[in-house]
């Protein structure tokens, strides 16, 4: 396999934000992650490809630092991953996590959790429900909401703790397209505030749309790497080729 | 919330404290089923309660369990009718002194039919040999109560072996005498019991007196103040002021007054 | 059974009037069983809530340890706590053998293991939703412990009416250590068993019904704070 180290274009120096090396997790004596290299520069907003099982949900919980790996690690900023830098980063799941109390509670909770001295807080969840456009729905049960306001608010308590990376695990695989759209909107905003996503996805067209790269992922290999539009527009490997074309690749062909 | 939550809880836990340190003086006094079964201590206690102010905390077990308690000092009076035991306890110099205070008699009741037919019998070890031989269920307390320990005096005059008897016709319930009239009752067996719980008792079912009137039958109610010298925390002025009025007068007339159905349970013979 | 129907009626009756000793030994009934549950629910939520939310050595053994002492038998409680209080026993010189306080005692170490077992499956399956959440957030040991307890309030509030049910019905321990002594320490299972050996057994079962009625208004009125709270407010 070719070295994917760094497919960064343009070659900016900017300094990672965050590398991979050699990153391996197992389980049940099967090599679920598999000597992944990745790199994460600021700004640089990453989609994560493959098919079922290709271990893309495991590859964000170990960058997440919610997974210990078996082999290699993850490098913040050059250093090891701890307790600090886990608190520059945050995660939505694909199923929004929330608790059983208002949407305000559920924010609140996500602030003090993150640090913020209890007189900020207040002021603090109040921005967080006008970016998820949630304030008249603050006093309402968190999970009565309807699908795309519990991802809404679920993104907005990974954001009010002000990540610099923020990962998504298929945030909008269970939402109709206007959800969708909200979803993204506020995944656009964050951005254009500096934060850093990578998010998981099935959808090439939402690749396009949350990622400047895209790595695709297969058998906990990347398989390639590069900037989205070029990849997707023109894909090299046997395994992206494939998923473009809507075929099944096997390996053995 | 949850700091309401706990403020509450607090409230209630304080809630339940003023009985336990309540200051009104009372005394604790260790006594059997049968005075508290057959409505005694209901009938004198107000009495004696409203002469002198001080409560009286009664607490009704078996007479092997009353003097057990007794001796662990958990109490300050112990009222039971088991002599020998008791008499042990004083020598033993748990208790101070041991008085006489009343007496009632114990029967053998069973069921009409009375399959071993001992019916109108005075002799009570002739008659509990008669059950043995016919083999017919009799039930006993087998708690090492005054009632038990009468019965075994009787069965030991008789030559039946009850360690063989017993899970056959013997039954022992290992109850107080209320349960274990109800097993009897509810089994057709004959059962030996106090006179005072009998008459007293509400589910009598088919069941009589069938053996009464054998002097061996007397039973014989004592009481006793618990030695404070052993247990220093005894409440000997307020115990011993309730033994002298039991013994007094007004206390024997007290327990000469009490009748259920028209009939005097108790017969006091304080010296 | 005419005589059973009348003898119900009767102890209705003696509700109904407002009969003082009934009510004394209702209300003792209580106080003792909710101070106890509440006790025991101070112990036991904290503890099955950190057996269930965390992994540590002896986890599992402590899991079964408490789920063990579900079982244990009252009359046994009863008897350990009269020992630890009698006069002659290490804690004699509190005083405390033969008072509501003792009673509390014995139904707290019964209740207890009950509350911490129960919460610790609960918290445990609530646990499992919220774990990388809460790991993902960064969330300190103890909030975790205290945020798990509070989502899951409405499944231990069933849990604290469990216990409610064991140390309301329960005899034995009560018996011994509270000596069922008249205005003191007689409650509506001790008074049921005395009726018992009265040989008022219609009587008795009447007291048993009114005790299960007693039962059903508290859980009656547990549930319905549950339903409304949980309706209104937070699924």
């Amino acid at each position: 396999m070719r070295d994917l180290t760094d497919f960064d274009e343009a070659g900016l120096a900017a300094p990672p934000l965050l590398e991979t090396r050699g990153l391996t997790f197992a389980a049940g004596g099967r090599r679920l992650i598999d000597g992944v290299n990745l790199t994460l520069r600021p700004g640089r907003r990453v989609a994560i490809m493959g098919p079922n099982g290709a271990g893309k949900s495991l590859l964000l919980r170990l960058m997440h630092g919610l997974l210990t790996p078996a082999d290699g690690g993850v490098l913040w900023q050059g250093r090891r991953l701890d307790a600090a830098a886990r608190a520059a980063q945050a995660m939505v799941f694909q199923r929004p996590v929330l608790l059983r109390r208002s949407v305000l509670g559920n924010l609140s909770f996500a602030l003090r959790a993150r640090g913020v001295p209890r007189h900020l807080r207040p002021a603090r969840a109040e921005e967080a429900l006008a970016r998820a456009r949630l304030t008249g729905l603050a006093r309402s049960p968190a999970r009565r909401l309807s699908g795309g306001e519990q991802q809404r608010l679920a993104l907005a308590m990974a954001l009010a703790g002000r990540p610099w990376v923020l990962f998504l695990d298929e945030p909008t695989a269970s939402l109709d397209p206007a959800s969708t759209h909200a979803v993204e909107e506020m995944l656009a905003e964050a951005h254009a505030q500096g934060v850093t996503t990578v998010t998981v996805t099935h959808d090439a067209g939402q690749a396009r749309r949350v990622g400047d790269d895209l790595v695709f992922l297969q058998a906990g290999r990347v398989a390639e790497a590069g900037p989205v539009a070029s990849l997707l527009d023109a894909p090299r490997s046997g395994p992206l080729r494939a998923w473009t074309e809507g075929r099944l690749w096997l390996p053995d062909r | 919330m949850i700091r309401h939550a706990v403020l509450t809880l607090g409230a209630i836990f304080a809630l339940s404290l003023p009985a336990a340190l309540a200051a009104e003086e009372f005394i604790t006094v260790q006594s059997t089923t049968s005075t508290q079964n057959s409505g005694l201590f209901d009938h004198i206690l107000p009495m004696f309660e409203a002469g002198t102010g001080i409560d009286v905390r009664v607490v009704a077990v078996g007479t092997g369990q009353a003097i057990r308690n007794a001796m662990n000092g958990d109490g300050d009076v112990l009222f039971v009718h088991a002599r020998a035991a008791e008499e042990a306890f004083v020598a033993d110099g748990f208790g101070t002194a041991r008085h006489d205070v009343m007496y009632n008699d114990f029967v053998v009741v069973g069921p009409a039919a009375d399959p071993a037919g001992v019916s109108g019998m005075r002799d009570s070890v002739a008659a509990l040999a008669q059950i043995a031989g016919a083999g017919a269920v009799f039930v006993s307390r087998g708690d090492d109560s005054g009632t038990h320990k009468a019965e075994g005096a009787l069965w030991s005059e008789t030559d039946v072996d009850l360690e063989e008897a017993s899970g056959g016709w013997y039954r022992e319930t290992g109850s107080g005498m209320g349960a274990t009239l109800n097993i009897g009752i509810g089994m057709g067996g004959y059962v030996l019991t106090d006179r005072a719980t009998w008459i007293a008792f509400g589910n009598k079912g088919s069941h009589r007196v069938l053996v009464e009137g054998d002097a061996r039958l007397f039973n014989q109610y004592g009481i006793i103040l618990v030695n404070p010298a052993v247990h220093a925390h005894v409440k000997a002025e307020a115990g011993q002021s309730f033994v002298d009025w039991i013994l007094s007068a007004e206390g024997q007339a007290a327990i000469a007054g009490y009748e259920v159905a028209g009939q005097q349970l108790f017969f006091p013979n304080a010296k | 059974m005419p005589g059973l129907m009348e003898a119900f009626w009767d102890a209705l009756r003696l509700i109904a009037l407002g009969d003082a000793d009934l009510w004394e030994i209702i209300g003792l009934s209580l106080r003792v069983t909710m101070t106890a549950v509440g006790l025991s629910c101070l112990i036991g939520l904290p503890l099955g809530a950190v057996v269930g939310a965390f992994r540590f050595p002896g986890r599992t053994a402590l899991s079964l340890i408490l789920n063990a002492l579900m079982g244990l038998p009252p009359v046994v409680v009863g008897l350990g706590v009269y020992l630890m209080l009698s006069a002659s026993g290490p804690l004699g010189v509190l005083q405390l053998l033969y008072t509501p306080t003792a009673m509390i005692l014995a139904q707290m170490i019964l209740v207890t293991p009950i509350v911490a077992a129960l919460t610790r499956q609960v918290v445990e399956d609530l646990n499992e939703e919220y774990a990388e959440q809460f790991a993902s957030l960064g969330v300190r040991r103890m909030e975790r412990v205290a945020a798990l307890i509070w989502d899951a309030r409405y499944s231990l509030l069933t849990v604290a009416l469990a216990g409610f049910g064991r140390a309301v019905a329960e005899v034995g321990a009560v018996l011994i250590v509270g000596g069922n002594i008249d205005h003191v320490t007689r409650v509506m299972t001790t008074t049921i068993a005395l009726e018992t050996s009265r040989g008022n057994l219609h009587l008795a079962l009447a007291l048993g019904a009114v005790l299960l009625v007693i039962a059903l208004l508290v859980n009656a009125a547990v549930m319905a704070v549950r339903h409304t709270a949980q309706k209104v407010a937070y699924a």
